[in-house]
């Protein structure tokens, strides 16, 4: 059974349809790209995916359960975490404490138990914290640990959004540009450290990426977006020799 | 033991908050301070626990409200209608426990419900909404009749004379008027134990997993959502435990004077504005900066009483000064050009 | 009949709330901040009106014009100055509390200054307008002159406010750099400046709406403008705040209702029931109601 498996979703914004008969399928321990032109749509998929935009139309699967008309917080309990296009951080709040942000929902206990610092208040923190400093020390940010998120430099800071989304447990990884305003050396550096994802945790993951070296060197498949339609689809080097792709990459 | 920063953090303040109860009172023994001073002790405590709940709402939460006071004024009526009823009935120190539970309750049910429609909305749209639910809470509380007489509790909206009260009963809340003759139960000792069990609350709060969730809505929703977090339920919780704790400084407010009534200059939102001012000075998010700010700040104005009229002129200039030294962008890159000059200067 | 009274006595005083609620909608669109003190300017308005006033003896109808001519003057230039020492340097600061709280400072200031020079005793102040007004149906329906030269003035001045804007380029350039700083900038505009005129505007149309208010309630008093100053913010978010039209409808639904609610429910609860109207509207339609709703883009 596919991981994720997306069927005839549409949605539209007025009278456009950003998004218009949209497949996909998604196995396990896949690293599947979502390209495309500026507005075709891709960010909208990722929207509707993550339930920020209810579809008009179509069904998500993940994992055999039906998530279409759920909430962001729902679909994030049933295990699609993400980043964003735009850093989203808690710039105010400690590195360590952006990834026990992420754990919050697996490691609980009462509010009141929370005010009061009594019950399982010490146990489960000690957990938390465990847990957020190996999650740290495996993508080798367990040094910045007390740092404010803001004051990361900018490839530490997209890290970090991704070690915050893994620390809430999930079966499916969405990247929404990832490379987007780096250089070469902090691309390279994302690759390694998508590449890490993939091999301590088994991970699924979407990415949307414009960036082309960094979609060919890495992913597995990949689904072409244009004007809110499926373009094409399939093994990446299929796919990126298919004439209608450069078409639309290049222009004629 | 190992103590990180976060609880050695929270032990300074609590240290400075019974260090600052230890001298008083050493001062207050030994004839060191006046009557006019020893009456300003217990409204110091009440302003400094009415700043932390402000500002976890507005520096930990992230949302601004101008109209806190009106929470305090909820803790306050509801309070001291309860002591007065219950003024010969009850002991003094187990009313005044039923008191504070009663205040806060309620403060917490009315934080609750205006939140409700309050924390749907953003920013200034917000802190409008919160200013008018507290002119409301004002305007309503100055407009209602509670008497008891043999035949049980009467309510009116109109007027003294609606209630048909007996004769042997007694006015509760007297509209305009307010409530007079609540029992003195407040004191500086109880002032300064509420004080840090706002703190105690407060402080855990913040480190704890709904701390961190609230603090994580306040820096980015979407990111908060996305990382699972209920962002409704977290924000309420906030306002409500806010709320709350703004009641208990209402409960010490109405039970340190004669007659409680539900003026503008204490409940109105001049008065949430001036909460606000110490929170921003004492620094947004910063708790123990509140507590100190709101002492300071008490405290200056009352203290510059020698100065007769221009104290307030002062304390306005004083104000916009510090504003413009602490947060103007020029004068914060002039302050770092000028530091690291002397810097250099050292290293040479 | 007297329900009528009543809708045009909501009428004009609504019309001085919108008055002063352009200054402050104008204000926020441009400046993005709540200028706190704005209520303070109408007080500063009639203080003036009343000392030039007082000073050449009595109340000729030269004598009128001369001292609400110097009051609209003083207050711009009042208003100038205020932006100049105290909010200009906070533009750009790490919080928006900061210009809130120092705005704050100034209302407090400007109140201890008028206290200090004037005393805190209400003084009676003498309308600005003598025309004792018209009178219909036999006397049956009257209108005091005040009112109607409130409503006047206030339709002149949206008139001229809604030309100023989409037919001078200064008043363009305000509508830019309400939309963008950094963009107004690129083209050519003077932001500084703009925001100057835009709180010299907005403290002009204070001074009149202090010439009104006070004509028409002649008590003043260091705290006069204090609560106008808020209902008028209240009506300014009311219609949608950084919207022109929305602080005229903003601000005359308010007045009505202030009024009627005054009559015909409770005196007591009449603010009670101004706010409430805010709150309903709000939850309603979260930015005002003419206001727009920006989304956030994920």
């Amino acid at each position: 059974m596919a991981l994720l498996d997306v069927t005839n979703l549409s949605i539209s914004f007025g009278g456009l349809r950003a998004v218009d008969d949209f497949n996909m399928t998604i196995e396990k321990g896949e690293l599947y790209g979502l390209i495309g032109p500026n507005g075709a749509g891709k960010t909208t998929v990722f929207n509707l995916l993550t339930g920020v935009y209810k579809p008009n139309e179509g069904k998500i699967k993940l994992d055999g359960e039906d998530i279409t008309r759920k909430n962001t917080i729902e679909i994030n309990h049933a295990g699609i975490a993400r980043t964003f296009q735009n850093i989203r951080l808690f710039k105010q709040m400690s590195v360590i404490d952006n990834v026990k942000v992420g754990l919050s929902e697996r490691f609980k206990y009462s509010t009141l138990e929370g005010i009061l610092h009594v019950g399982r208040y010490k146990k489960v923190e000690k957990q938390i914290d465990d847990e957020a400093m190996r999650l740290l020390k495996v993508f080798d940010l367990d040094g910045e640990r007390d740092t404010l998120a803001s004051n990361l430099p900018y490839g530490k800071q997209r890290k970090l959004e991704i070690v915050r989304a893994m620390a809430t447990d999930p079966k499916l990884l969405l990247l929404d540009e990832p490379a987007a305003g780096m250089n070469p050396n902090e691309t390279k550096e994302l690759m390694e450290t998508i590449a890490l994802v993939r091999k301590e945790f088994e991970m699924t993951i979407l990415l949307i990426e414009h960036d082309m070296k960094l979609v060919s060197g890495i992913c597995e498949k990949l689904t072409v977006l244009n004007f809110g339609k499926v373009l094409c689809q399939g093994e990446t080097k299929e796919v990126l020799s298919n004439p209608e792709v450069i078409k639309a990459y290049l222009g004629e | 033991m190992r103590i990180d920063k976060k609880t050695k953090d929270n032990l300074i303040t609590y240290g400075i908050v019974v260090a600052t109860f230890l001298i008083v009172q050493a001062l207050a023994s030994t004839g060191n301070l006046t009557n006019h001073i020893k009456g300003l002790l217990v409204p110091m405590t009440y302003y400094a626990i009415i700043a932390v709940a402000l500002n976890l709402c507005v520096g930990i939460l992230g949302e601004l409200s101008i109209g806190h006071c009106g929470f305090m004024c909820i803790g306050a009526f509801t309070s001291a209608a309860f002591s007065k009823i219950t003024a010969d009935k009850i002991p003094s120190g187990p009313r005044f426990l039923i008191a504070f539970v009663i205040g806060i309750a309620f403060a917490a049910l009315f934080g609750f419900l205006i939140g409700i429609p309050v924390l749907r909305l953003k920013g200034d749209y917000l802190a409008i909404v919160t200013l008018a639910f507290g002119e409301i809470i004002k305007n309503v509380i100055n407009a209602f009749y509670i008497g008891v007489d043999s035949t049980g509790m009467h309510f009116s909206m109109e007027n003294q004379m609606a209630l048909n009260l007996e004769k042997d009963g007694e006015m509760v809340i007297n509209g305009a008027m307010g409530v007079t003759g609540t029992p003195h139960d407040a004191s500086f000792t109880i002032g300064i134990v509420m004080l840090l069990v706002s703190l105690v609350v407060v402080l855990n709060l913040i480190n704890s997993r709904d701390g961190r969730a609230i603090m994580a809505i306040r820096d980015n929703y979407i990111a908060a959502e996305a990382s699972g977090i209920n962002v409704t339920r977290y924000k309420m919780l906030a306002f409500t435990i806010s709320a709350a704790i703004a009641g208990a400084a209402g409960v010490l407010y109405s039970h340190n004077i004669t007659t409680l009534t539900a003026s503008s200059q204490y409940f109105g939102y001049n008065a949430s504005i001036m909460i606000l001012v110490y929170v921003v000075l004492g620094g947004i998010g910063n708790i123990r900066g509140s507590v100190v700010a709101a002492c300071i700040l008490y405290l200056l104005p009352e203290l510059l009483r020698g100065l007769n009229k221009y104290r307030m002129l002062i304390y306005s200039i004083v104000l916009i000064v510090m504003m413009i030294v602490n947060w103007s962008p020029k004068v914060i890159e002039w302050r770092k050009k000028t530091f690291a000059n002397f810097g250099i200067k050292k290293k040479v | 009949m007297s329900f009528l009274t009543y809708l045009i006595n909501g009428l004009s005083l609504g019309s001085i709330y919108a008055i002063i609620a352009l200054g402050y909608t104008m204000v926020y669109g441009i400046a993005k901040m709540l200028n706190f003190a704005h209520g303070d300017f109408i007080m500063v308005g009639c203080y003036v009106i009343f000392s030039v006033i007082g000073a050449m003896g009595g109340n000729s109808t030269m004598g009128i014009i001369i001292a609400v001519v110097v009051s609209i003057i003083l207050c711009s230039l009042l208003g100038i100055t205020t932006e100049f020492i105290a909010y200009r340097p906070l533009r750009g600061a790490a919080s928006p509390l900061a210009v809130l709280i120092t705005a704050i400072g100034v209302s407090y200031f400007l109140e201890n200054l008028a206290l200090i020079i004037f005393g805190a005793d209400v003084k009676s102040f003498s309308s600005v307008i003598t025309w004792k007004g018209i009178s219909f149906a036999g006397g049956e329906l009257k209108i005091q002159g005040v009112t109607i030269v409130t409503i006047a003035v206030s339709i002149i001045i949206l008139v001229c406010l809604q030309l100023f804007i989409n037919k001078t380029k200064q008043g363009q350039a305000m509508l830019a750099v309400a939309e963008d700083k950094g963009a107004a900038t690129l083209m050519g505009i003077n932001v500084n400046k703009t925001i100057m005129l835009t709180f010299a505007i907005g403290s002009a149309l204070a001074a009149v709406a202090g010439a009104l208010l006070c004509s028409a309630y002649p008590n003043l008093s260091p705290y006069v403008g204090a609560m106008p100053g808020i209902k008028a913010f209240v009506a300014a978010v009311l219609g949608g705040i950084g919207s022109i039209p929305g602080a005229m409808i903003g601000g005359i639904v308010l007045g009505i209702v202030e009024i009627l609610s005054k009559t015909y429910i409770s005196s007591q609860l009449s603010d009670a029931i101004v706010f409430g109207i805010l709150v309903i509207v709000l939850i309603v339609k979260p930015t005002g109601i003419l206001g727009k709703v920006i989304q956030e883009k994920v």
